[in-house]
C-alpha cells in the first residue's frame, strides 16, 4: 500500500503495545517485529503478560504488552522507555503510562475507556478527557467500532469481530512507521488456510486501520526507519528459546549422535518442549516427563544410552532436579540442563525474568559437585550458549547447566544464520574395544571418563550414584580413594578453563572502572557503557558466559581497573563468585523487580557513583 | 541422525547366538545381602533365566533406585545403573526410549518403587514401556534398618510406629492395574520355580511388566510372608492364577472361588454342593476380573492369588514415538539444520 503524507526520518522508535491479556497484544507485537525484522532494521523485543492466562478483563493484573525497540543503528535492549503505547484499554494505560516518555505518543481505543474499564483500572475519571495526558501526544481513535464498520458486511459473530481489532492496531502501527502489510496478510493466508473467515476478517481490518490513518486527519506525519548497517549475510528473527532448541539439535548432529529431551512444562521454558516436539524428522525425542524429577532423570538414562540427554526448566524445576544433578557428577554423563530463569524464590513471578539462579547453578547440590555453567547473553546467543554446553557435556563427560532467563527465551532479535559446516566440531570418546577398558578410565588431560554405551559387547558395567573405585569403577568407600575421586572429579573441571577461550573486554584494557555483568543484561550494560564513555568517562565492559569454571586470564583483567561494577538482577550473586574467586572489592547495582535493567538506570548508578 | 551404536552389530537371533549360562550373569561383586535374604533367590533366578531369553547380554540393562534390592544391578553381569532413591523407572524408561532395541529391567522394592518412586511407577505404567518391572515387596524398610514401608499392614510396630502403624496399605497389584499396567503379576522368592516361570513370562510380554514379588526380609520383617510361602500353610492360603483354569486350591485341592456377583467366596468341592464346574475360571486377558482378583489380596477370608493377573496388548510407548519419527522422515525427509536455520522469513544484507 502507498501513501501519500510526508515522511520523517527516525533512528530508532520504541512502540509498546498493550492490552487485556485476550486482546491479541503478544500476537500484535510479533508480526510487527517480524515484519520490521524483514525490513533490515536492527531490533530487540520485550513481551510482558501476566501469570494468568485469562486474568478478569479490564483489570490491571490483566495486562499483556509486548514492547520492540527498532533502529537504523545497533540495538541492544528493548527499550527503556517507549515512544508510543497502543493502550487497548484504560488499564493498559494505567499500567504502561509510566514507561511512556514525556511527549511520546499515545494511541488509545477510545472504546476500552467506558466508565466500567475506567473503574476496573482504577481511574476517577477518563484520562483521554481530563487533562491529565497533556505532556503526551494523545490520539483517540475508536478501534473497536472502526473494526466492526470494517466487518459489517461479512456478519460474523461478536466475538471473532472483537478478536480481530488488534489488526487494527497493527494496520495504523504499519501506516505510521512505513511498513508493508503483506507479510503479516501472507502468514494470516497460511496460518487460517482452513478458516478463511478468520484470514479474511483479519486482512480486512488489518487494512482498514492503515486506510484509517492515511485518509483521515488525526495523524499528520509518518516516519522512516531506515535499514541497519548490520554484517552482511542471511538474517532472520529468532526468539531465545527457539535458539536454545535448535542450539541442541545442531549440536547432536554435529556429535552424530541422537537428541533426548526430557521435559516438564514450566514457564517460561515450555517453548523449547514444544519447538523440539516439532522436529521429529530429525529424530529428535521429546519426552513429557510426569514431573521435573522424571524430567532429568529419564534425561540421564537416555546419556546411558547414547543420547545427548537434556533437560530444560525455570528455577523451582531447577531446585526439584538437583539430587538428579548430583547423579549425573557421579556417573559422568553427559547431560545439558537449561534453566530459563524466572523470579523467585518459589513460584515466584512465573512469567518475569530474574538472574537469582546463579547460586543454585554453581553450588546447589548436596556433596562436593561441581558443574560447568554457562549463560546466554542474547536471544540469539542461547543457541551458541546451548551448543557450547553440549560440547563441552560430551568432551567432558559432564552436566552442564545453561542460563538464559525470561527475558532472553521470549525476547527476540535479528540473527545472522550461522553455517552449520563452520560450527565448532564436537568430539565424544566412545569406546568399542574391550581390551583394557575400564569406565572409570580418564583421559591425561580431559580427566574424562569414556562413554561405553550399552548394546557395545564386552563393555558390560555397572555405574551408579555411590562413591567408586577409581579407574575400575566398582563401589568403594575407601577414604583415601573417595577423597581422589572428589579432586579428579572436581579438577575435571577446572581444566575446562584451559581450553575455554579468555575473557575479553570491550572498551578499554585498563581503566577506572570496569562493568562486569553476564547473562541477558548484556545490552543493558553495553549501551549504558557506551553512553558513558562517549560522556568521556574511562570506563569499560567486560561481559562473562562462563560462570564455572572461570576464564584463566579473567583474574588478570580484573587487577587493570581501579573500581569494579557488577550489575545483576539479583542481590548480588556473581559478586560474591568474583570476590571469593580474586583479590578485589566489587560495587553491586542490583534490581529485583522481575524486569530487566534499563540502560539508563545503569547509566545513572555509575554516574552518581562517579 | 546417525547413532554411534549403528556401528555396532546388531544381535541377530537367527545368527549362532552366544551360548550363556547363569555364571556368565555373575558379575565379579562380591554379592552382600544378609545371610537368609530373599533376595538370593531372585537374583538367581534372574540368572538362570537370562541365558535362555536369548538376547546377549550386552543388550541387557538393569536400572534401581535405593533400597536392598537396588543393589541388585551390581551383581549381574550386564549394564547396569543404580540410580537414585525412588527414580529407576524414570531413568529407565530414558534409556529404553533412547535405544528401543535393548532389554530393559527395573529392580526396585516397596519404599522405593511405591513411596518416593510411586509418581514414576505409575506412569510408567500407563505408558506401557517395554520395561521389565520388578517389585521386591518385604512390607519393611530394610537398608534404613526397619521403618514401616507403604505396603506394611496397618497396626505393624516398627521403629517408626512403636504404636502400630496407622496407614494403610498399598495392594501393588491394584496399583498397578489402577495405572492401566498391560501386565500385572505376583510371584514369590521361596517359589523358585514359579519365579522363573513369571520372569519368562514378563520378557515374552512386549509391553511394561509389573512383577510383585513378596520378599522375605530375614533381619527386619522375617517370615511375613510364610504363610504364602511354606510348606504347612502355603496350600491352603495361596490360589494360583493359571489361565483358562478354574481357581481351585486347598492341600487336598477341595476348595475353590466363585464369582457372587462381581464377589469372589471360598467354597468346598468336598460336600457336593459345589463342582469344579462352578469354579471361577481365570483369564488373563480380562481386565475387570484382574480388578476383582487383585481385590481378594488384603482379605483374611480369602487365599491370597499369586501368578499373572493380567496381561493383554497395547501398543509401546516406544513404538509410537518411533513410528512419529518415521512418518515425519518420510513426510518431510531427513531433517536438516541449515535448511531448519533458513525456514521461515529470512533477509539478506548485502
Amino acid at each position: 500500500m502507498k501513501s501519500n503524507k510526508t515522511l520523517q526520518n527516525l533512528e530508532e522508535v520504541t512502540i509498546r503495545f498493550a492490552g487485556d491479556s485476550g486482546d491479541g497484544m503478544q500476537l500484535t507485537g510479533t508480526q510487527f517485529t517480524n515484519t520490521t525484522a524483514i525490513l533490515g532494521n536492527d531490533l530487540s523485543t520485550l513481551p510482558d503478560y501476566p501469570a494468568e492466562i485469562r486474568a478478569p478483563q479490564g483489570t490491571t493484573s490483566g495486562v499483556s504488552g509486548f514492547q520492540i525497540h527498532f533502529g537504523s543503528t545497533e540495538i541492544h535492549t528493548p527499550g527503556d522507555s517507549c515512544d508510543v503505547l497502543v493502550a487497548m484499554n484504560a488499564a493498559a494505560l494505567k499500567v504502561n503510562i509510566g514507561s511512556l516518555v514525556k511527549g511520546g505518543s499515545i494511541i488509545a481505543n477510545s472504546d476500552g475507556f467506558s466508565d466500567k474499564n475506567l473503574r476496573l483500572a482504577g481511574y476517577a475519571s477518563n484520562p483521554l478527557k481530563d487533562g491529565s495526558l497533556d505532556e503526551y501526544q494523545l490520539f483517540e481513535v475508536d478501534i473497536t467500532k472502526l473494526t466492526t464498520i470494517a466487518l459489517q458486511e461479512m456478519n460474523l459473530p461478536n466475538k471473532l469481530v472483537d478478536r480481530s481489532k488488534n489488526f487494527f492496531s497493527l494496520g495504523m502501527m504499519y501506516w505510521m512507521y512505513n511498513r508493508p502489510t503483506e507479510p503479516t496478510i501472507k502468514w494470516l493466508e497460511e496460518k487460517f488456510a482452513n478458516k478463511p473467515e478468520i484470514r479474511d476478517a483479519n486482512i480486512r481490518v488489518l487494512k482498514a486501520g492503515w486506510n484509517y490513518s492515511e485518509t483521515t486527519e488525526i495523524f499528520k506525519v509518518r516516519y522512516e526507519v531506515s535499514a541497519a548497517k548490520l554484517e552482511p549475510g542471511t538474517y532472520r528473527n529468532i526468539t531465545g528459546n527457539q535458539a536454545t532448541a535448535w542450539g541442541m539439535m545442531a549440536a547432536a548432529q554435529k556429535a552424530g549422535i541422537d537428541l533426548f529431551l526430557g521435559s516438564y512444562p514450566i514457564t517460561p521454558a515450555s517453548e523449547i518442549l514444544h519447538e523440539l516436539s516439532l522436529h521429529k524428522d530429525f529424530g529428535v525425542k521429546t519426552f513429557q516427563a510426569e514431573d521435573e524429577i522424571a524430567g532429568i532423570t529419564s534425561a540421564i538414562g537416555a546419556s546411558f544410552a547414547g543420547a545427548l540427554g537434556t533437560t530444560t526448566t525455570s528455577g523451582p524445576g531447577l531446585a526439584l532436579k538437583t539430587e538428579a544433578l548430583g547423579l549425573a557428577v557421579m556417573v559422568e554423563l553427559p547431560l545439558i540442563v537449561v534453566n530459563v530463569q524466572r523470579g523467585g524464590p518459589s513460584t515466584g513471578l512465573p512469567t518475569k525474568t530474574e538472574q537469582a539462579d546463579l547460586l543454585q547453578a554453581i553450588y546447589g547440590r548436596n556433596g562436593e559437585a561441581p558443574i560447568p555453567v554457562i549463560a546466554a547473553s542474547t536471544p540469539s546467543d542461547c543457541f551458541y550458549a546451548v551448543y557450547e554446553s553440549a560440547r563441552i557435556a560430551l568432551k567432558y563427560m559432564t552436566p552442564v547447566i545453561c542460563l538464559t532467563d525470561g527475558y532472553l527465551g521470549n525476547g527476540s532479535e535479528p540473527w545472522l544464520i550461522p553455517n552449520f559446516e563452520s560450527l565448532p566440531a564436537i568430539p565424544t570418546n566412545i569406546p568399542t574395544n574391550p581390551v583394557g577398558f575400564f569406565p572409570y578410565s580418564r583421559n591425561n588431560y580431559t580427566l574424562s571418563r569414556p562413554w561405553a554405551i550399552p548394546g557395545t559387547p564386552g563393555l558390560e558395567h555397572r555405574i551408579g550414584g555411590l562413591e567408586k573405585k577409581e579407574l575400575i569403577g566398582t563401589v568403594n568407600y575407601e577414604p583415601l580413594n573417595h577423597e581422589r575421586m572428589i579432586h579428579l572429579r572436581a579438577e575435571k573441571i577446572n581444566r575446562i578453563a584451559y581450553e575455554i577461550p579468555d575473557a575479553y573486554i570491550e572498551g578499554d584494557p585498563e581503566g577506572n572502572i570496569l562493568v562486569v555483568g553476564w547473562g541477558s543484561t548484556y545490552g543493558a550494560i553495553k549501551t549504558a557503557v557506551q553512553q558513558l564513555r562517549i560522556k568521556g568517562k574511562s570506563i569499560s565492559h567486560l561481559h562473562l558466559r562462563y560462570l564455572n569454571p572461570l576464564q584463566k586470564n579473567l583474574g588478570n583483567l580484573l587487577s587493570r581497573f581501579k573500581t569494579i561494577i557488577i550489575p545483576e538482577l539479583n542481590l548480588g550473586q556473581l559478586i560474591k563468585i568474583l570476590q571469593s574467586a580474586y583479590p578485589i572489592r566489587a560495587i553491586g547495582i542490583n534490581k529485583v523487580q522481575g524486569l530487566p535493567f534499563r540502560a539508563e538506570e545503569i547509566e545513572k548508578k555509575i554516574e552518581e557513583l562517579f | 541422525m546417525k547413532t554411534p551404536i549403528q556401528d555396532i552389530p546388531m544381535f541377530d537371533k537367527n545368527a549362532s547366538q552366544p551360548r550363556y549360562t547363569p555364571k556368565d550373569f555373575q558379575s565379579d561383586q562380591e554379592v552382600r545381602w544378609c545371610p537368609g535374604c530373599g533376595d538370593y533367590s531372585i537374583l538367581a533366578q534372574a540368572q538362570r533365566i537370562m541365558p535362555e531369553i536369548g538376547i546377549p547380554k550386552h543388550q541387557i540393562v538393569f536400572v534401581s533406585g535405593i533400597g536392598c534390592s537396588s543393589r541388585f544391578p551390581y551383581y549381574m553381569n550386564t549394564y547396569g545403573f543404580h540410580g537414585i532413591h525412588g527414580r529407576a523407572a524414570a531413568i529407565a524408561s530414558g534409556v529404553k526410549l533412547a535405544q528401543p532395541s535393548l532389554s530393559v529391567w527395573v529392580v526396585t522394592g516397596d519404599g522405593d518403587g511405591m513411596s518416593i518412586g510411586g509418581n514414576h511407577l505409575i506412569h510408567l505404567l500407563r505408558r506401557n514401556i517395554d520395561i521389565n518391572v520388578l517389585l521386591f515387596n518385604n512390607q519393611i524398610y530394610g537398608l534404613t534398618k526397619g521403618q514401616y514401608s507403604p505396603t506394611s499392614e496397618k497396626g505393624k510396630i516398627t521403629k517408626s510406629t512403636p504404636f502400630g502403624s496407622i496407614d494403610y496399605p498399598f495392594n501393588p497389584i491394584s496399583l498397578a492395574l489402577g495405572a492401566s499396567a498391560t501386565f500385572a503379576a505376583r510371584t514369590l522368592d521361596r517359589d523358585p520355580k514359579h519365579l522363573y516361570t513369571i520372569l519368562k513370562r514378563a520378557v515374552e510380554h512386549k509391553g511394561t511388566s509389573f512383577i510383585e514379588i513378596y520378599q522375605n526380609c530375614s533381619v527386619f520383617n522375617d517370615g511375613t510372608f510364610f504363610q504364602f510361602t511354606e510348606k504347612e500353610t502355603k496350600d491352603d492360603s495361596i490360589v494360583l492364577l493359571e489361565h483358562g483354569k478354574p481357581l481351585i486350591f486347598g492341600k487336598e485341592k477341595d476348595k475353590g472361588i466363585i464369582l457372587d456377583g462381581f464377589t469372589p467366596k471360598v467354597v468346598t468341592l468336598s460336600d457336593g454342593k459345589f463342582s469344579v464346574n462352578d469354579l471361577l475360571v481365570h483369564n488373563e486377558n480380562d481386565t475387570t476380573l484382574s480388578f476383582i482378583l487383585s481385590d481378594m489380596t488384603y482379605n483374611t477370608n480369602l487365599p491370597r492369588p499369586i501368578g499373572v493377573f493380567l496381561s493383554i496388548d497395547r501398543p509401546t510407548y516406544e513404538d509410537e514415538m518411533d513410528e512419529q519419527i518415521r512418518i515425519a522422515q518420510k513426510k518431510r525427509g531427513i531433517g536438516n539444520i541449515q535448511q531448519l536455520l533458513h525456514s521461515g522469513e529470512t533477509w539478506t544484507i548485502q
